[in-house]
């Protein structure tokens, strides 16, 4: 019910960096025996090419309404007592963080699982996108994530109401008892 | 007083009458889909009960480079992932999403 107070979704405007600090400190909680993290920077080779920068566009309304959504799932999913999700926008040079997600939970398991959904459904369905700028020319990137996903996103719509339509939710009996007694 | 009011009645019915035959949307376009165009966004009119495809064959009419990405996109439609088979209503919000690349 007050999982919403429990997840930080930010879409950073350019110019702004990921504050990894701040969003360690907004999951943390004596009750949390573990942080798991993901850190997205950006590469300085694509295939023999030298990279200069790499610049973040975003649907922003839709992207917070996705993002949400997904921690909302995992949640669902596992027990995890706070998320924090960040992406950049902007041109963000080689060596910088462009997205940022911690997790904390009771147990590391959950903590580690839920990490990596969230990073895999951010890259398949959060209309988020980059252009990498290389020496001598750009491109607009694809992510294989959501190539795979791209022709499931818009199917399920009538049954749901989040703005990701394509989650498929593999869950026993077991876990779901645990859904209500975690906020 | 009274005769600003009557007329603004006036107005709304006029618009009401309008809408029965055509809906006006606003389109966005991202990435590369903003790139062909040329333009962020714009406002599309349609004929009431159009699908989105029916709007994306309208938009790839007015930008006929948007052929390129046609085939790769994904439509949103009030901020949710749609289907092709989707009726747009008066000021739905289109959005015209190619290929994600976030992370």
């Amino acid at each position: 019910m007050t999982s919403e107070e429990k997840n930080l979704v930010e879409i950073l405007e350019e110019g702004h960096k990921v504050d990894v600090v701040k969003y360690m400190d907004y999951v943390s909680a004596p009750e949390a025996g573990a942080i798991a993290t993901f850190s997205g920077t950006t590469r300085n080779m694509f295939e023999g090419k030298t990279v200069l920068e790499l610049r973040y566009e975003a649907y922003v309304p839709m992207a917070t309404k996705c993002l949400t959504s997904i921690c909302n799932t995992a949640r669902s999913t596992w027990d995890i007592h706070k998320i924090a999700v960040a992406h950049r926008l902007g041109p963000v040079p080689v060596g910088e963080t462009s997205v940022f997600i911690a997790v904390s939970s009771v147990h590391r398991a959950d903590g580690l699982d839920a990490c990596k959904f969230l990073i895999d459904e951010l890259k398949a369905t959060v209309p988020i996108w980059k252009k990498e700028v290389y020496t001598n020319g750009e491109i607009w990137k694809e992510n294989s994530e959501f190539m795979e996903k791209r022709d499931s996103l818009g199917q399920k719509q009538e049954q749901r109401r989040s703005c990701c339509g394509s989650k498929v939710r593999v869950q026993e009996d077991e876990e779901h008892k645990d859904n209500n007694t975690s906020s | 007083m009274d005769v600003t009011e009557q007329a603004s009645s006036k107005e709304a019915t006029k618009i009401e009458n309008e809408e029965t035959s055509s809906v006006e949307i606003k389109v966005l376009f991202f990435a590369r889909a903003r790139e062909l165009t040329g333009v962020p966004d714009l406002t599309l009119k349609m004929p009431s009960g159009s699908t989105t495809q029916k709007c994306m064959d309208e938009l790839v009419i007015k930008f006929p480079k948007l052929e390129e990405v046609r085939g790769c996109v994904v439509l949103a439609l009030n901020e949710e992932y749609t289907t092709d088979s989707a009726i747009v209503k008066h000021r739905d919000e289109l959005a015209i999403i190619p290929p994600i690349s976030g992370g």
